[in-house]
């Protein structure tokens, strides 16, 4: 090895606190970088063969019931490759040892075959087999939910009749990868279950021999879509069409590519800004090395190295520490990434998920990495080599001082000699001082940016759960239902109130823009499911027109006072022109809200009930849930509970770990900044300290000088962490809206202050390991060498 | 006199060399005219502040004039650009300075390597090490090694390229008298064994008496130039 690079390796020996202080910094970035990035790209690449493979619908429809002829027909529709007809049917289920109300949705498929569209992945056990009418094969997170495998029974009730059923196979569908039950947000696989069964048997048990009511299908290439689905309507609508919807609309795919965008968001921003540090960092170190090695530069340029000879020293020893650093943070990105793709495995249910990590990825990290400590260490690599030698040789000249702005002022009476070098020292180096304060407070602001999205959790269960949905269960009728039912209900144990409800399936227009969903019909002054108004004030409902919330009224673009076009799709299929009234605040899902008597007059049907929002006495619930089980005319069962839960489940969990991480490399830089900045400090300074001890100074004192120009600047940093902070939550939970969460932004004062402690924290522990340096400082040796 | 002008390895013409040190202009050279010879040993006296180093800087290529010319062998350094600099350096100048300025995370071996790996033809970094007496030392640190040891790495660094000048700037001001021979000694042997022109500067008169001529400078100005007839050995001095 040349003698220059081994030069270069014992200087990063000696300087290893600092460079391991900038390494972390590094990991951090590149670890976070790598995992997400290689996360997002399998799971991307492991949708898209899973989808192929297993033949994903491009478009869906559900009808109430349609002969099989009209299958043909759709066949014909110009732009439709093909199509595959099915029945699907929601079941109440009993499982042994389980009390809890359960629901299954079992979907047809051929006896004996695989389905042509939207094929099975049979995990274990074989296809439901001809001629057998009690078969079914069981979705594996519902299967592993509750121990089922193949031979295990469990009970159904189908069209009113309880019905034992065996298990034949568990399987995963390209379809369910999320088994959210319709009307929820969230999957709950203990409640709701997909299962498969042989087309003749689900038909006959529904009246559905010859027919059926749901469809999927496949676009030609170049096929429009919308084009398809408008002349897939005009067939399906007599036959009590919902209207057909594509892929991206399907429950399950959309909220997959949700994730997934949230992913990639995270992956681009937050590792931009850790390498932002990184390389605020490498510049102050390299720039510190460089002038404590003023003398060895000259020497080299002396014995005829040339400028680009030094200065490539010095690139070298900054590309050694970001590239080693790149690498251990690869390595970590990829052990996280693994980890994180089998959590996404357990989550969405692949038959497979294969890791990669493309090439690609790695070569960005690197390049990155190199690219910010380059930018980093460029400026004071040159301003070295701008020294001609003969100059670099003597020692610098002192730094000149004078006196701070406050001191010219005419305020120095108010400051002892320790306090005005703070001053004066911050005022001379005022960029270095200005780096450090906004390095320190990006490690603020990642640590507001991670720890906010609590905030804004509390705030949602608060409002959604707790001012608007006060229910405690809520119960769906199999179809609409006289509003007597109301007072069966009231009449069970341990209700206390039930309030009505009916929901109308509808489309919305306007223009050329439509959102298919159900119009909630409710009493005038409710008492559980309530509007809000901005304020979260409850607004009561006007004896005609919408309500509708915010970011609904945002994808129709109308406004109140505005008209929609309500296609209302059941009973008659009135088509009716209704204004909006008012609009309502709502973060979870969209939805639309009517008086209830409005409502039954859209539909046409007369006065009927969807179901009711129940308030209970939580000792009863069992005893209610087994009363309400038993009657064939309730379809689903909703507990409040099961709700927040599953939003917590969903979307608070994968957020809240991400808050750790950010968190936990937040700290790291604070610790990095502080750390390198009064080591930096220390290493310029350490004659004039030592002179000052041995006129008489205490170490206190000193340590005051030193540590308090830092404390000066941290204390600067935070506030100004807490604006950065606000800004960029503001821009990350924009980049998370989706059609499902309207997220509002809250940024709670506790958050301010945990994320000033967690900083407070990492300065006192730079403050301490430089404090024992201090301490060690060598009072002769320091001042009998030259510098 | 021995010297014929085809032998003048320096020549320098009206050299002068004003400093900005921020809100002063300090006068370092006043017009200096002097010549040197091929393999001759020089002595430069000269009180602190007296532009000794300055002039041996803008010979060594390692700053350059303000005013004046300097030819090394013919070839004008005043008007050679940056790398052109590097390139003399790098081949035909050795410097010895006061404070040895040797890399402290480098071995003696490894202080002399990092020149010798750019060198031409240079020799191995133990012959400059056993030229010099510390063949033994090689595998040292800096801080393991006395203040005349280090002097003495110094210059076997200086001198392992094989340089055609060596300029060594106060090389025994950090050292006492007898260590300060023991450098000396090992200046005067490069001197003979290897011909290389040597520049001495010190403010120790009696250094001048190893010299073949001494120089003596003033407040930027040569004014004295002396023959010294009777060279005296390292050894022989005494301060």
């Amino acid at each position: 090895m040349k003698a220059i690079d081994i030069k270069m390796l014992r200087d990063l020996l000696n300087m290893r606190g600092q460079v391991m202080a900038i390494a972390f910094v590094i990991i951090a970035g590149v670890s976070v970088y790598v995992t997400m990035t290689s996360v997002g790209n399998t799971l991307q690449e492991t949708l898209d063969t899973y989808y192929t493979e297993f033949a994903f619908a491009d478009g869906f429809a559900s009808v109430r019931r349609a002969p099989e002829s009209l299958a043909e027909r759709l066949r014909d529709v110009p732009g439709v490759n093909q199509v595959e007809t099915r029945v699907s049917a929601s079941v109440n289920l009993e499982i042994p040892g389980f009390n809890d109300p359960a629901m299954g949705q079992i979907v047809s498929v051929p006896e004996g075959n695989q389905p042509v569209l939207n094929r099975l992945f049979i995990r274990e056990g074989r296809l439901v087999e001809p001629g057998r009418e009690n078969e079914v094969i069981l979705n594996e997170a519902f299967s592993e939910a509750h121990d089922l495998g193949p031979g295990d029974e469990l009970t159904a009730i189908i069209s009113g009749r309880r019905r034992t059923l065996t298990v034949v196979a568990i399987a995963l569908s390209p379809e369910f990868l999320y088994q959210v039950q319709p009307g929820m947000l969230f999957p709950d696989p203990e409640r709701f279950g997909i299962m498969w069964m042989g087309e003749r048997a689900l038909a006959a048990a529904y009246d559905m021999e010859g027919a059926f009511n749901d469809v999927s299908f496949t676009l030609a290439p170049n096929a429009v879509a919308e084009d398809v689905i408008d002349r897939m309507d005009l067939l399906l609508r007599p036959y009590g069409g919902e209207g057909a919807y594509p892929q991206a609309d399907q429950p399950s795919h959309s909220l997959i590519t949700d994730e997934l965008d949230q992913l990639q968001a995270m992956a681009v921003m937050l590792p931009l800004i850790i390498l932002a540090v990184a390389a605020f960092l490498l510049n102050i170190v390299v720039s510190r090395l460089i002038s404590l090695q003023r003398e060895q530069i000259a020497i080299l340029k002396a014995f005829g190295y040339s400028n680009l000879a030094v200065g490539m020293h010095y690139i070298k020893m900054v590309l050694v520490i970001a590239l080693a650093s790149a690498a251990v943070g690869t390595v970590l990105g990829v052990w996280m990434g693994g980890a994180m793709s089998e959590m996404y495995l357990e989550y969405f249910k692949f038959p497979y998920l294969e890791y990669t990590l493309g090439w690609t990825v790695i070569v960005t990290a690197v390049v990155l990495t190199a690219g910010a400590s380059l930018a980093g260490a460029v400026v004071a690599v040159r301003r070295a080599l701008r020294l001609p030698p003969a100059e670099a040789m003597r020692p610098a000249p002192p730094p000149s001082f004078r006196p701070t702005i406050l001191e010219r002022l005419g305020l120095q009476r108010l400051f002892d000699q320790p306090t005005r070098i703070i001053l004066r020292n911050l005022e001379r180096q005022w960029v270095k001082a200005a780096l450090t304060v906004v390095g320190i407070s990006s490690s603020c602001a990642i640590l507001i940016m991670g720890l906010f999205w609590g905030d804004v959790f509390d705030h949602i269960i608060r409002v959604q759960y707790g001012i608007a949905q006060r229910e405690d269960i809520t119960v769906t009728f199999v179809e609409p239902t006289s509003v007597s039912a109301i007072y069966e209900l009231n009449s069970l144990p341990g209700v206390y109130y039930a309030e009505p409800f009916r929901s109308v399936p509808v489309r919305l227009q306007n223009e050329y823009r439509s959102h298919d969903t159900a119009i909630e019909g409710i009493p005038p002054e409710p008492y559980l499911r309530r509007t809000l108004d901005a304020d979260l004030q409850p607004i009561p409902i006007p004896p005609e027109g919408l309500v509708l919330s915010q970011n609904l009224a945002e994808i129709l673009n109308v406004r109140p006072g505005d008209e929609v076009r309500v296609e209302v799709m059941e009973g008659r299929r009135y088509e009716r022109d209704v204004p909006v009234v008012g609009l309502t605040e709502q973060y979870l899902g969209l939805g639309a809200y009517m008086n209830l008597e409005a409502a039954n007059r859209l539909s046409g049907v007369g006065d009927a009930i969807s179901g009711a929002f129940l308030m209970i006495d939580e000792q009863y619930e069992d005893e209610l849930t087994q009363a309400l089980q038993n009657r064939p005319r309730i379809a689903s069962i909703v507990s409040q509970d099961r709700a927040i839960a599953g939003f917590m489940d969903t979307a608070a969990e994968s957020l809240l770990a991400m808050t750790f991480i950010l968190s936990l490399f937040a700290g790291v830089i604070a610790l990095g900044v502080v750390y390198n900045s009064v080591r930096i400090s220390l290493s310029e300074r350490d004659r004039e300290l030592a002179s000052m001890r041995v006129l008489g100074f205490t170490r206190g004192e000193i340590s005051y000088i030193l540590l308090g120009e830092m404390a000066i600047l941290v204390l600067l940093a935070i506030p100004l962490g807490f604006g950065i902070g606000t800004i960029m939550s503001r821009l990350s939970i924009e980049a998370l809206q989706t059609d499902m969460y309207q997220l509002p932004f809250i940024l709670g004062s506790g958050t301010f202050a945990l994320a000033a402690t967690i900083v407070l924290i990492s300065a006192l522990i730079s403050a301490l390991l430089i404090r024992r340096r201090l301490n060690k400082l060598d009072l002769i040796g320091v001042l009998k060498t030259r510098e | 006199m021995m010297n014929s002008d085809s032998n003048i390895v320096f020549e320098t013409r009206g050299l002068s060399k004003v400093y900005d040190m921020g809100e002063v202009q300090v006068h370092a050279l006043r017009g200096v005219d002097l010549d040197l010879y091929e393999s001759e040993l020089v002595v430069l006296l000269g009180a602190s502040g007296s532009g000794k180093s300055t002039l041996v800087n803008i010979l060594g290529g390692l700053d350059t004039a303000s005013e004046g010319s300097v030819l090394y062998r013919g070839k004008d350094l005043t008007r050679a650009a940056d790398r052109e600099l590097t390139e003399y350096r790098r081949h035909y100048v050795g410097f010895v300075f006061q404070f040895y300025n040797l890399i402290p995370s480098l071995t003696a071996a490894e202080n002399v390597a990092i020149v010798t790996e750019i060198a031409q033809d240079p020799m191995t970094p133990l012959e400059a090490l056993e030229l010099v007496g510390l063949g033994d030392r090689a595998n040292h640190f800096p801080s393991q090694l006395s203040g005349g040891q280090q002097q003495r790495v110094a210059i076997a660094r200086a001198i392992a390229k094989r340089p055609s000048v060596l300029l060594c700037d106060e090389p025994t001001g950090a050292l006492d008298s007898e260590t300060g021979i023991i450098v000396l000694e090992a200046l005067q042997r490069v001197n003979q064994e290897l011909g290389t022109t040597t520049v001495i500067i010190t403010h120790n008169v009696v250094q001048g008496e190893m010299a073949e001529r001494i120089i003596d400078l003033k407040d930027g100005r040569i004014t004295n130039i002396q023959q010294n007839e009777h060279k005296k050995a390292p050894h022989e001095l005494k301060w």
